[in-house]
């Protein structure tokens, strides 16, 4: 086996498991305070990557600048999606949650298609191609910073749920929702925080991915099922676990291309996922639930 | 300060509540006692905002509460420390007392309120960064009782504290509850422990079927010789 390839594999499944693993810490969180699963997640994130890509489009505006703007948008996005529909489907059983969540997906998707048509689109950006050598490897600036700045988004993330006295108000209801209303907390308002939270850590991840691959309106059920898998892998509602799992996904797909074609990707994720619900159903850094 | 006046409270199509009204003074202790499934924590509950009544009214300092949110309701004064503890696992205890404190005044007072806290509860300060989940179900009583004072109450309502303590701890959180009522808030407190409930408080109500079959003041409901037989065992 060619070991320079290998390593060259490694390094681009680290760096694209660091966009994995921010898109699943917001799958995560929603999942840790609400208990219920983001369907729509992935289609949340290509709506943050053709926001980044209008503005690159209509402003010039790098899609590293507008993140925050991405982000933001798709934040207001999850804040109106908890507060109009999820909030009311909280006490439903398990399998009725799912329908509303795959309807809004439905909705985005349908949404992508309706103003951006169904074309790829793959803007030129200013680091697009630009490389530096490292030993033998090559690596994408454009990739090196997309990982950084997830990395940077994730931490600031958990600083921001470990320190803030919003983000302590979240912690709480997520714990017990039945105590924090009993302390006052605005448990609905709090919801909607932290469903808009968890939205634009994918929104902030559809901006950094842009850059790196064309974006089309049918991406969304992809990025959804990479996340869900990230989330399973590193155990539900833990957000370490999260990034943990990103990274591993990332790197066990990319080396998969040593042995099988790219396009079995998905054949690599499903085994992968297989291979934890047998082994530790709970997930690598699970415990509770 | 708090009325409570015919009220009924369902379950869907269960009817928990059966037209229960009572009354809590300005500094008064009152206790509600009664066996399993009788409607006790129902009617905190309502009160607290958790559930809302479908018939009666619920009044406190002369205000109708009875639609008001469970955050508003805290806001305005009264605290509820639930059945079951309902302490946050994964947060410290410090960070559960901080998180009792939701409004401006509280919030200010707060570093104040917290040493008064520590003043009952002293293992509580021993075990500021220690998550809440590890503690013991005594422990994790104290810090229910230390996180509904973080509010400030006039009125605070308490579900069954001494469920589950051993005899000793019991005398400990009702020497506390005593030393809370002496500061002048309110109380109103839920107990299977009847004696202990009783001894503290100046009413009480029974609540059989969801409804109040018997009130009066706590030294003639411990000499009824209904309240001897059905829940002292003399
Ligand atoms: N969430 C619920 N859904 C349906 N019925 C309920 C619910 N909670 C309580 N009930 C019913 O309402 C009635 C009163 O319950 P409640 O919890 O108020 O009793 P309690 O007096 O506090 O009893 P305990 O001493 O066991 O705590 C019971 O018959 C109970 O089964
Ligand atoms: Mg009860």
């Amino acid at each position: 086996m060619n070991l320079a390839l290998a390593l060259q594999l490694l390094i681009q499944g680290i760096l694209l498991g660091g966009i994995y693993g921010l898109t699943a810490v917001g799958l995560s969180l929603i999942f840790g305070v609400m208990g219920v699963i983001n369907f729509a997640h992935g289609q949340m994130m290509v709506i943050g990557m053709y926001i980044s890509y209008w503005i690159l489009v209509l402003v010039g505006l790098d899609p590293y600048l507008s993140l925050p703007l991405a982000a933001g948008a798709i934040f207001i996005l999850g804040y109106v999606i908890q507060s109009t529909v999820v909030n009311r489907i909280l006490d439903f059983p398990e399998a009725m949650q799912v329908l509303p969540l795959v309807a809004m997906g439905l909705i985005l998707e349908n949404l992508a298609l309706l103003f951006w048509g169904p074309d790829h689109r793959s803007p030129s950006t200013a680091l697009g191609l630009a490389t530096f050598t490292l030993g033998t490897a090559t690596v994408d600036v454009s990739r090196l910073i997309a990982f950084s700045l997830a990395i940077a988004f994730t931490v600031a993330l958990f600083l921001f749920l470990k320190k803030s006295a919003i983000g302590k108000r979240i912690r709480a209801a997520a714990d017990n929702r039945l105590g924090a209303q009993l302390v006052g907390i605005k448990v609905n308002r709090i919801n909607n925080i932290a469903f808009g939270l968890g939205a634009a850590t994918t929104g902030a991840a559809g901006a950094l991915l842009l850059p790196l691959m064309p974006v089309s309106p049918h991406l969304g059920h992809d990025f959804t099922t990479t996340a869900f898998v990230v989330v399973i892998l590193g155990g539900m509602g833990n957000l370490l676990g999260a990034l943990v799992g990103g990274l591993i996904l990332g790197v066990t797909e990319s080396l998969a291309t040593l042995l099988l074609p790219a396009t079995l990707k998905q054949v690599v994720s499903f085994g992968l996922l297989v291979v934890i619900m047998l082994i530790r159903p709970q997930g690598l850094f699970g415990g509770r639930r | 300060m708090l009325e409570v006046k015919g009220m009924d409270v369902y379950y869907g199509d269960l009817q928990a509540l059966r037209g229960v009204s009572l009354t809590v003074g300005e500094g008064e202790v009152v206790s509600v006692i009664g066996s399993n499934g009788m409607g006790k924590s129902t009617t905190l509950k309502a009160i607290s905002g958790l559930l809302h009544p479908r018939r009666g009214s619920i009044h406190y300092l002369g205000r109708d509460i009875t639609r008001l949110s469970p955050s508003a309701i805290v806001e305005l004064g009264i605290s509820h420390v639930p059945e079951g503890r309902q302490v946050f696992p994964s947060l410290t205890v410090l960070e559960n007392l901080q998180m009792g404190a939701q409004f401006p005044e509280p919030i200010r007072r707060g570093a104040q309120t917290m040493e008064q806290v520590f003043d009952y509860f002293p293992r509580l300060k021993e075990r500021l960064e220690q998550k809440a989940g590890t503690l013991s179900g005594g422990e994790q009583q104290m810090l229910a009782i230390g996180r509904g004072l973080m509010s400030l109450p006039k009125l605070m309502m308490l579900d069954e504290p001494s469920l589950g303590l051993s005899p000793l701890l019991v005398e400990t959180i009702f020497e506390i509850i005593h030393k809370i009522s002496q500061q002048g808030t309110s109380l109103q407190i839920i107990e299977q422990n009847v004696h202990h409930a009783l001894c503290i408080s100046h009413r009480g109500y029974v609540l059989e079927d969801g409804a109040v079959a018997l009130l009066g003041p706590s030294q003639e409901l411990l000499s009824d010789p209904h309240v001897c037989k059905a829940y002292l065992g003399l």
